[in-house]
This record gives C-alpha cells, structure tokens and sequence, in this order.
C-alpha cells in the first residue's frame, strides 16, 4: 500500500509518506498541525490542493468504491441517536445495499469483537461514552476495512477507559490482520500502541521526523512499565518540542 | 426508583395545581357575579355559561365541527405542504434564497388583512377559510423542518459521505430523522395558529346559515346580547386549542420519547 500527498494545502505543507500492509501508523504531534487534515485526506472526505493519493500503487480515484474499503473512527462516537446500536452498525452495509441476512450476520460479528452483542438493542444514549465509542470501533470494522482510520478515537474518555480501550484495539488489531492510521496527541498512547509513529509540528503542518517502535506484539500494562517504554516517550518527547521551538526562532 | 414518590407526585401536581386555580377563579368569579348582581349580558356566571353550553348544545357543537373541520384540514395541509417546501429549500438554496423572504411576507401580514381577498377570490367559501388558516399554519412548519433538515451532525454527515452514501440516502437516513424534533416543535405552534386562522376567517367571512362555525356564533351572539351563548362559544374553542395542542405533544412523545433529550423521561 502506498500513498503520497505533496499536498500544497495551506494547513498542510507537502508531505509524502507510505503506509505499509499490516502496520499500525500513529501520526503524532500538537493541535493544527494537520494530523487531521491528513487523515481527511485520506478518507478523500477532502481533495488535496495538489498531488495525489495512491492505494497499492495505483491512482487513488482510479480504484472506486467497490475496490476501495475504508473505514474512519471519528473523534465522537458520531452514532445516529435515533436507530439501535445494531442498526447503527449496519449502517456501512446499508448504504451500500448488501444483503439482509450476511449484514445481520456481519453485524452480530463486529459487536461480538468490541464486546457489545448485549448491547445490539440498546439505543447510543443508553450507553457509556466507551461502550459508544466500541459501537463506533464496530461499525467501522463491519465492512472488513482495507484501511482503518482513527482520528483521536479515545480523546474524549477518561484515562482508565482509554487504557482498556487501547489494549483492545491492539488485541483487534493482530487479530484482524488490520491496517490502521492512529491519530492522537497523546505521547504516550503512540508509544504503545504503534508500529511506527510520524511526528507532525505545526504552521505549517508537516512531518518532521518517522520513529519505528521495535517493541514486539503482544504488549500489555508490563510494557507500559518498562524503562524503554519511557525511553521512547522521552525521545518523542523532545522531538515534538524541537520541532515546536524550531518553528518559533 | 421510587416512582411514587419522584415521578406521581409532580405529574399529579401538574394537574391538580392549574385545576385548583381555575376552580378558585371561577368560583371568585361566580360569588362577585351574584353578590354585585351582575347583570347576563355583561357578565353570565360561570354556571349559566354551563348551562347555556348545554341547553344550546347541538347548535353549538354542530358549529364546533366546522370550525374544527377548517382547522383540522389546514393543518392537514400546512404538515405536508410546509415539509414539501423545506425539502425544497434543503435541496437548493437557491431556491430558498428565492422563495424565503415571501414565506416570511405572508407570515407577517395579517391575516384580517387578506382573508377578505382571499373569501373575493374563492368562490367556496369552505375553501377560502381553509386557504386563510393554511396561510397561518404553515409557517412554522416550514421554517422549523427546514432548520431542522440542516441540523444534522456534521460528524454524521461526514460519516455518511466517508461511505459513498447517496443524496437519497443521506436525506431518508440523516437529514429527515434529525429534522423530526424541530418539526414537531413548529407543529405545536402550527396546531394553535390553524385553529385561529380559521377562526379569524370566519369572522372576516362572517358566513351563516348551514356551514356556519364558531365564529359565526360568537359574531351573531354579540349582535343578539346573547353573552353565555358567546362564552359557551369562546369556551368550546379555547378547549379544542387545547386539544389539538395536547395532540400535537402526545404524537411528538409518541415519536421521539425513545431517543430525543426534549421528550426523555428524567426518571432513569
């Protein structure tokens, strides 16, 4: 999978960069710096200025739907207040007209995954903002994404949410096979969660550095105890902070 | 969950409070009428206008009908006319831009105003009324559905965008849900404003004879002196508008109690 943006936007200066099968990519970095833009981009729920978008080499637009599964996790839950949580799940499969009984069955996988089939008929209000925020992670994941993309997912909820929350979307993540694109500003959330993390600073938005996690899969809690872990965050740490000074001298 | 004790007591009390309060003015009411000895044609007591209302009763009620038919059916037509126009609007703000400010025109100009016209116009005087109340009504419905079809999330409608959805789909899916609340809210108003649109134009058309409404009554009992009959008028179209209103809130319960924070029962 490949894809490249010099995309003259004015929230993003040109950026190129390639996410790999199977890779779980954070981009990283403070408030405006175009993390979301880029994931925007992404989506294509925004045209790049300038440049191009690839998908396994080939012209992003050239692909069309049918070829194309994509799946965005936004930073609310974004679930329709009115229609049950299963209903909200099948939403993906709705809009694109499948079949009935595989939606169901669809359906009543992806709640299985976030823990939520006792959940099917409840409506969102009913619920927590975690248990929204997985009924949300299910939806996306309905379709069987190509690409999954996260856009600040658990910045809402508080830590010990996130936490558990983080430790389930890894233990999906070597399970389905995923590729995601995280975003967060959360240091020490890139650290454990990802495979590579790209560092973004702002005005203009860029990226400045690309910092691969060596740490093997599974990671748990003794992960988030071990003196590397902390080494990273420091190291992340100044990155973002250099690169925050660079721009104000 | 004491139900009892958080939920009975308020909503006995919400009836009980107002009922008490009427009951208190119109016995006030009652005792200075026969104390001051008031004389009918100035001021019935409420238990001659009771039973006026029941002696006059056919009369009365056969007018009721009338009046109620003009409104019921301008309302009818406010709901799925004033839901079309939104839907136009949404669809293209052109045409909204276009056609708004004479929704607002025929919403500020009274309807004493052109309900004359109107009557000269239409032959059927049934008709007329009905245009009159429409005039009224419509209003609301169509400026309250249409903020509410643009009031989807924007993080839905990027959702729904993100999956390819069509304008069909986003609009069945997305736009008419969420316009649901801010509909019912311009029907409740809507309700109320038929019942005095037709009532209105039936003063202007000032119709007697077999098709007459309430109006009408209260027109002719002013003429005649015949005052418990003008309050047993006013009386009947004063308890329909709270009907109709009382409707209007039970559908909208009906419809949205499950998801909408406006119709949430705050006992969980």
């Amino acid at each position: 999978m490949r894809k490249t943006y010099p995309a003259g936007r004015q929230a993003l200066a040109p950026v190129d960069f390639t996410v790999r099968r199977g890779e779980f990519l954070t981009l990283l970095g403070p408030s405006g710096c175009g993390k979301t833009t880029l994931l925007n981009l992404m989506a294509a729920l925004i045209e790049p200025s300038a440049g191009t978008l690839r998908w396994w080499g080939d012209g992003f637009a050239a692909t069309g739907g049918a070829g194309r599964r994509l799946a965005m996790v936004f930073q609310s839950p974004t679930l329709m207040p009115w229609a049950r949580i299963d209903a909200n799940v099948r939403l993906p499969l709705d809009l694109a007209s499948a079949p009935r009984a595989g939606a169901e069955r669809d359906v009543a996988a992806a709640l299985d995954l976030v823990g939520l089939s006792d959940a099917a008929a409840q409506l969102p209000r009913e619920l927590s903002g975690g248990m929204q925020m997985r009924a949300s992670i299910a939806r996306a994941l309905v379709t069987s994404p190509d690409l999954l993309l996260m856009d600040e997912p658990f910045g809402a909820l508080d830590e010990f949410t996130r936490q558990r929350l983080d430790d389930e979307l890894l233990a999906l993540w070597a399970a389905r096979k995923l590729t995601v694109v995280f975003v967060t500003h959360s240091i020490v959330e890139a650290v454990f969660l990802s495979t590579r993390i790209v560092v973004m600073a702002a005005r203009p938005g860029r990226i400045v550095a690309a910092v691969p996690i060596e740490e093997p899969y599974p990671r748990s809690d003794a992960f988030r105890l071990r003196p590397a872990f902390s080494e990273q965050c420091q190291h992340l740490s100044r990155l973002v902070a250099d690169a925050a000074t660079g721009v104000a001298s | 969950m004491t139900s009892a004790g958080d939920n009975g007591q308020p909503r006995l009390s919400r009836f009980a409070a107002p009922a008490l309060v009427a009951l208190l003015v119109l016995g006030v009411w009652q005792v200075l009428v026969m104390a001051c000895d008031v004389p009918a044609y100035l001021v019935p007591s409420p238990l001659l206008i009771l039973r006026t209302l029941i002696a006059d009763r056919t009369l009365l009620l056969e007018s009721l009908a009338v009046t109620l038919g003009v409104a019921l059916t301008a309302l009818g037509i406010s709901i799925v006319l004033g839901a079309l126009i939104a839907l136009l609007f949404v669809r293209s703000r052109w045409i909204e831009m276009s056609l708004f400010p004479y929704a607002v025109l025929l919403q500020v100009t009274p309807i004493v105003a052109i309900a004359p016209l109107i009557i000269i116009w239409v032959k059927d005087t049934r008709t007329a009324l009905v245009i009159c109340a429409v005039v009224v009504a419509i209003f609301p419905i169509i400026s309250n559905t249409t903020l509410g079809l643009r009031s989807a999330d924007p993080g839905l409608l990027n959702l729904f965008r993100m999956y390819r959805a069509t304008r069909w789909q986003i609009l069945m899916r997305l736009r008419v849900p969420s316009a649901l609340p801010y509909f019912f809210g311009g029907l409740r108003i809507a309700s109320g404003l038929a019942l005095i649109g037709a009532v209105v134009a039936e003063f202007v058309a000032g119709t007697g004879g077999q098709g007459a409404g309430l109006a009408y009554q209260i027109l002719l009992s002013g003429i005649q002196l015949n005052i418990p009959r003008l309050f047993a008028a006013l009386l009947l179209i004063t308890l329909s508008g709270v009907a109709l209103f009382g409707l209007t809130v039970w559908i909208s319960r009906l419809v949205l109690s499950r998801w909408h924070e406006s119709e949430v029962t705050p006992s969980d």
